[in-house]
């Protein structure tokens, strides 16, 4: 992959881009100001309301690691499954053709407009226990979903994966297929072009899409509490916790917030920092 | 390490920061409150989930009774409801399912003293066919038996737990729902043998999921009081609207609709 010059052509030509100087035009920088602070300021309103003095004890409680551990648990393995299946899935609308291919992208994105409540009925309709594939899932092997880890896993996915798939679809279509086409010609097949030379060459680009996706899935409620529903230690994740605790104590749902955010945070940024200097 | 890329990287840790709350935010989206408007003329009255059917047709016979106001609901878990009023939520009227959750909004002085205009009793709710056989609490507890409740911080959850405890079962849900409908939604559904909802939320589900009563219900009679907020933007509409509620036609609706209706 360092031997490869594909990349690195791209990201000289970048450089060269940023290297128009002079201040930012007011057109560009007021807006993009706003902006941050649109993003930015309900955080901020998170840590000022933050109960500071209880925050230790808040943070021992067991069901607060329980929570998170699940969580992180969870968005990791769902990121792993829109990985295995999210990547051929970008391939094939990137790199083929085939009548209705329109159609399936437009299929794809539809979890990203689909409120995730109702992602989660549609769910439940199909894997539940008396939905079209789960009556015979359970007849069958005797798996259920709903009201499992495995199933808030399968609700995280769902919502998450078109995160990825458009990514991934986005930085194949960005890639230079000359290479790939210099590969073909001098025999690899197509599996092999894609193992050795297109999944290197989008690789950074599979990575945002993945970041994506587990913040995506860290981050999910609705789907989740539908299709999963909502019981300690095997689908009560952070966001679950948190909205419960906002019933009766809102500053334990600052807490959690918190405590979700600032875990996420550390994690991408440590990712970050890494991809950063391997690339 | 130069200053740009420093700052670079701290831009970059700021939006993904960012990118987590705003996700965070899309994932729960939950029942927001009204939108504030300007003239007098309309009453926004926020009112339990488990009052949807009973109040819309209320507001509707006030709106034919009253033609100068608009009424506007926003319904939805009570205890939602009391922390969008705390925390400033433009309401004249607040209709809850449960004391508790009524006293978050009288403790921090926003409502004048509430009145009890009606009870609900729980049921156990099965789906259509009783496909798993339950006829009494005591059922719940078989742990081939997957049963839904409400989570303890919502009313119809600390109604389950007081009947539960006063019959002395223990029983091992699959899941605790975030309100009395999504817990209904999992019976209708068939996800769960069993529920325990509110005898009107049976009612209302017209034949999609059987009540089975059960004495200890008794002992877990939710109170659903009604105050009119010290802040009410719309004034001497919501005290016309409460009496409208605790009217004759009023507790004709909700004595319809399954609730037992206190004397006046």
């Amino acid at each position: 992959m360092r031997a490869h010059p594909g990349p690195r052509l791209r990201y000289g030509a970048r450089r060269t881009g940023r290297a128009v100087t002079g201040r930012p035009p007011w057109m560009l920088l007021v807006p993009a100001l706003a902006g941050t602070a649109f993003l930015v300021l309900p955080l901020a309103g998170l840590l000022v309301r933050a109960p500071w003095s209880t925050l230790p004890e808040r943070l021992a409680q067991p069901q607060v690691l329980q929570a998170l551990r699940l969580s992180l648990v969870t968005a990791t393995v769902a990121t792993g499954v829109c990985l295995l299946l999210g990547v051929p899935l970008a391939w094939l609308l990137a790199r083929t053709s085939f009548p209705g291919r329109r159609l399936l992208r437009a299929l794809i994105t539809v979890p990203l407009v689909l409120p995730p409540v109702v992602g989660g009925v549609a769910l439940l309709l199909v894997l539940g226990r008396r939905g079209l594939l789960g009556s015979w899932l359970e007849s069958a092997f005797g798996v259920t979903l709903p009201f499992t880890t495995a199933g808030v896993v399968v609700a995280e996915a769902f919502v998450a994966m078109p995160f990825l798939v458009i990514s991934v679809e986005g930085a194949l279509r960005a890639a230079d297929p000359r290479f790939e086409e210099a590969a073909a010609t001098l025999g690899a097949s197509r599996w092999t072009v894609f193992r050795r030379v297109t999944l290197p060459l989008i690789a950074p680009g599979v990575a945002a899409g993945a970041v994506l996706c587990w913040a995506r899935a860290l981050g999910e409620f609705g789907a989740t509490i539908t299709f999963a529903g909502n019981f300690p230690g095997t689908t009560q994740t952070m966001p679950l916790a948190v909205y419960l605790a906002l019933e009766t104590d809102p500053e334990a749902a600052v807490v959690l917030s918190l405590v979700l955010l600032a875990v996420s945070v550390l994690i991408l940024a440590g990712l970050r920092e890494r991809w950063v200097s391997r690339v | 390490m130069t200053l740009k890329s420093l700052s670079r990287r701290a831009a970059c840790v700021a939006s993904a920061a960012a990118a987590l709350v705003l996700t965070a935010a899309c994932g729960s989206a939950g029942a927001g409150p009204a939108e504030p408007q300007a003239g007098a003329r309309t009453l926004t009255v926020f009112a339990a989930a488990s009052l949807t059917g009973t109040f819309t047709e209320l507001g509707r016979a006030f709106e034919a009774a009253h033609p100068d106001i608009t009424v506007r609901f926003n319904f939805g878990s009570s205890a939602t409801l009391a922390q969008q009023i705390v925390q400033g939520a433009p309401a004249d009227v607040f209709a809850a399912a449960s004391p508790a959750t009524m006293k978050t909004v009288t403790d921090a002085s926003l409502a004048g003293p509430p009145v009890t205009f009606a009870r609900n009793r729980l049921q156990i709710a099965v789906p259509a066919g009783n496909p798993a056989g339950i006829d009494a609490l005591e059922d719940l507890a078989d742990a081939e038996v997957k049963v839904a409740l409400c989570a303890a911080q919502v009313p119809c959850g600390a109604a389950a737990a007081r009947a539960l405890e006063a019959a002395g079962v223990e029983v091992t849900p699959v899941t605790l729902e975030q309100d009395v409908k999504a817990t209904l939604t999992k019976v209708v559904l068939g996800e769960v043998d069993a529920a325990l909802v509110y005898v009107t939320d049976v009612r209302a589900s017209g034949g999609e999921v059987e009540g089975i009563d059960f004495p200890e219900a008794a002992r877990a009679v939710n109170d659903y009081p009604i105050a009119v907020l010290s802040t009410a933007p719309a004034g001497q509409a919501a005290q016309r609207f409460v009496d409208a509620v605790r009217s004759a036609q009023g507790r004709d609706v909700l004595a319809r609709a399954g609730f037992e209706v206190p004397g006046p």
